[in-house]
């Protein structure tokens, strides 16, 4: 077996003293995709926080190693640098940044921090051009502002671009799917599978099934109060779509 | 909350790069102000009568008037007794070439990252250089000489061309405009003159740097630049100063006057020494500037980067008078630490489909208060007149202020005036998601602050939109934790 991308043991964080992970362990193997599921207020988004290291976020108990290295110890942009992604559930606008200056910016920081030389304006666009092509995407997405009246559909898709260029060992999408209507939702799905490699992984945070239509997981893990309180293969999602969450949360809080 | 705030304010200290002095002999009169230091001047000068005349005539006029208090701002008047109002650098006779300058000036002007042989060779900039209160070196006067311009000091152009001078001087901004227009008419003692005759387009950007080196002097220049009918040209101006714990005045006069046709597109990128982390120290810079669109058809266009000064007082402005002339001002003004300025710009439509631009960025981080004031008046004959106004707001930290002050007067119903104006903060949503692809809070901060400027900075001859976008970054850096 792989060894683990990521090691997440005993985890407990919260916000502004408030607990919302309540002791979470999960591992992730490169080539493995592993969807997170769960009713609204699970603490789904927290993860993704905590993983991506935001602020205000405090881990309070457990570990974290992300290939090989205590993920907690990095400051955001090192996580970032040694390949986590957050696919954000709302991206933000930042206006007047040209999308792609903003996506060079993002590309040669990790290049430095690889000690591999930066590239050109001429030469990223040409990595650029072929990405695009990949998820057929427009190219007018190049010239506008990042995320800068995008909408909601244009604003996920510009996510899974921007996880295309940098090229994640992990990535880690946060109800990519909400928002979108059946042919964003396939189109980004789609995205996600022709990244997918054996030495890459993801962590599909979502909501609803119809997702997992389209990206299928190795695992399902369900969140409900800050725990995995159930953890399966690919027909678990199936049959939380037909029960529901009260299933495993009526049958939990027993 | 708090989190963001403390982020935002660890950048907010920063460090003034150009702060450095230079060990120049000069020649600098005792402080003091009275009719015999203006006549000192103006002999020293070897003006004619007239213009001796001229400037008794506004020292007379300026004694009446009191320093304004309607601006935004807080300070320490200024004991104008106590300035000196002339400080030249020592030279031994006229120079010729660029090779005469004192070598010491020299190394001030390659420290500021403005060789001016480097200019002259490279860029194909024309430069003129002021130094305290005289005109150091003027680079490419001849080849502009022989399509007619003539660019050259205030001192020199009175001396060579003062019917021109004569004519023009103070007919946009008269001696009873304003208190500091006032006292600028009185002891101004140089500046740059540029005259583009009809039908030439000016080949080359012509450039002026600013910088006041003496301690304990004012700097009192005065621009004046023409542009005779179907002309066009692009005018720079830079400037620095010494860093110095006593606050220095700058008190500056610009006109410009277009005719029919012509075209006047004026940029400015201020970085007077703002004063350290506590206010102590720094530029006064209370400036006049206006521009007159006298024919049709005529434009001016003001694109200014304030990030120095102290204190900033200036409302670059236009006068629409020829049918159908335009007029633009593109700002972009930051504060940080204790800096303080009350800037905008006043478009008053007088001619017939007369057209106004106004965009305002205002960054304000520290404790730093940024106000636009800003007014568009259209009078009674100026049919169809339009303008459009937008001011935007940028506020890092929670300890800084902006404040917008607009005047609208509208006496003709076909006029259109529209005004948007919006206040935003850097989030920390926003900052997270740059620190997510690898991007550290510093240079985060840079990216959006630029983004939100990037209207103006279009407006920027390319290399100056270079320059401003690492000044705005040099002044909101610091120490990230």
């Amino acid at each position: 077996m792989n060894p683990p991308l990521i090691e997440i043991k005993n985890l407990s964080a919260g916000i502004n003293g408030k607990q919302i992970l309540k002791g979470i362990s999960l591992t992730v193997r490169p080539g493995e995709v592993h969807a997170i599921m769960g009713p609204n207020g699970s603490g789904k988004s927290t993860l993704g926080y905590v993983l991506a290291g935001r602020k205000g976020y405090d881990v309070t108990g457990g570990s974290v190693t992300y290939d090989g290295k205590d993920l907690i110890e990095l400051s955001p942009e090192n996580r970032a640098r040694e390949g986590l992604f957050l696919a954000f559930q709302y991206p933000v606008e930042i206006p007047g940044v040209n999308n792609t200056y903003f996506l060079r910016a993002a590309y040669n920081e990790q290049r430095k921090h690889r000690k591999l030389e930066e590239v050109d304006a001429v030469d990223f666009l040409a990595i650029v051009r072929q990405k695009m092509k990949l998820l057929e995407l427009p190219e007018a997405m190049l010239k506008r502002a990042v995320n800068e009246g995008f909408s909601g559909g244009e604003k996920k898709r510009n996510e899974i671009f921007q996880m295309a260029v940098l090229d994640p060992k992990l990535a880690v999408l946060d109800e990519t799917d909400s928002g979108l209507d059946i042919d964003a939702l396939r189109i980004v799905a789609e995205g996600v599978n022709k990244l997918k490699r054996p030495d890459n992984a993801a962590i599909v945070i979502t909501h609803y099934q119809r997702l997992l239509n389209y990206i299928v997981p190795d695992f399902v893990h369900v969140l409900w109060n800050g725990q995995i309180i159930k953890s399966g293969g690919k027909e678990l999602a199936l049959e939380l779509e037909e029960k529901g969450y009260d299933w495993l949360i009526g049958k939990n809080s027993k | 909350m708090s989190e963001s705030t403390n982020t935002i304010e660890e950048f907010v200290a920063s460090d003034y790069k150009y702060g450095f002095v230079t060990n120049i002999e000069s020649d600098t009169v005792p402080p003091g102000l009275s009719e015999d230091t203006i006549r000192f001047i103006s002999a020293k000068k070897n003006e004619p009568a007239w213009l001796t005349e001229w400037r008794l005539k506004a020292f007379r006029y300026w004694q009446t008037l009191s320093e304004p208090k309607w601006p935004n701002l807080t300070y320490t008047q200024t004991d104008y007794q106590a300035i000196s109002y002339y400080s030249a650098p020592k030279q031994k006779k006229t120079l010729n070439s660029l090779d005469e300058v004192d070598p010491e000036l020299r190394k001030t002007f390659d420290k500021l990252g403005i060789s001016l042989n480097e200019q002259k060779r490279l860029s194909g900039v024309a430069v003129d250089a002021v130094v305290d209160s005289v005109s150091v070196a003027t680079t490419f006067k001849t080849e502009l000489a022989k399509q007619g311009i003539i660019f050259s000091s205030f001192s020199e152009a009175v001396a060579h061309h003062p019917e021109l001078v004569q004519k023009y001087l103070g007919s946009v901004v008269p001696h009873t405009d304003n208190f500091y227009a006032a006292l600028n008419a009185a002891v101004f003692t140089d500046g740059s003159f540029c005259y583009i005759p009809k039908g030439v387009r000016c080949p080359m950007e012509l450039s002026t740097y600013f910088r006041i080196e003496a301690a304990n002097t004012g700097q009192f220049e005065r621009t004046l630049i023409v542009a005779d009918e179907g002309a066009y040209v692009s005018y720079l101006e830079g400037c620095t100063a010494p860093m110095r714990d006593e606050n220095q005045l700058h008190a500056a006069v610009v006109e410009l006057i277009a005719m029919e046709s012509a075209q006047i597109k004026y940029s400015t990128v201020q970085n007077w020494y703002p004063g350290d982390k506590d206010g102590k120290g720094g530029i006064y810079n209370f400036v006049t500037k206006r521009g007159l669109c006298k024919g049709a058809n005529s434009k001016i266009s003001w694109t200014q980067v304030e990030t120095g000064s102290a204190i900033t007082w200036k409302y670059p402005s236009c006068i629409l008078l020829g049918d159908n002339s335009q007029g633009e001002f593109y700002s972009v003004a930051l504060t940080n630490n204790c800096q303080q300025a009350d800037t905008g710009t006043k478009m008053i439509h007088i001619g017939k489909n007369t057209r106004s631009t106004i965009i305002s960025k205002g960054i304000s981080a520290g404790r730093g208060q940024n106000s636009y004031r800003g007014q568009v008046k259209v009078m009674k004959g100026a049919t169809n007149a339009r303008n459009f106004s937008q001011c935007d707001s940028l506020l890092l930290g929670d300890k800084c202020g902006a404040h917008t002050f607009p005047y609208i007067d509208v006496q003709n119903p076909t006029a259109q005036v529209e005004h948007e104006a919006s206040t935003s903060k850097i989030g920390e949503d926003q900052i997270f998601y740059l620190n997510q692809r690898g991007i550290e809070t510093q240079d985060a901060v840079n990216m959006i602050v630029n983004g939100f400027c990037k209207e103006v900075f279009r407006e920027l001859p390319m290399e100056f939109a270079v320059e401003a976008q690492k000044l705005l970054g040099v002044s909101l850096d610091g120490s990230v934790g």
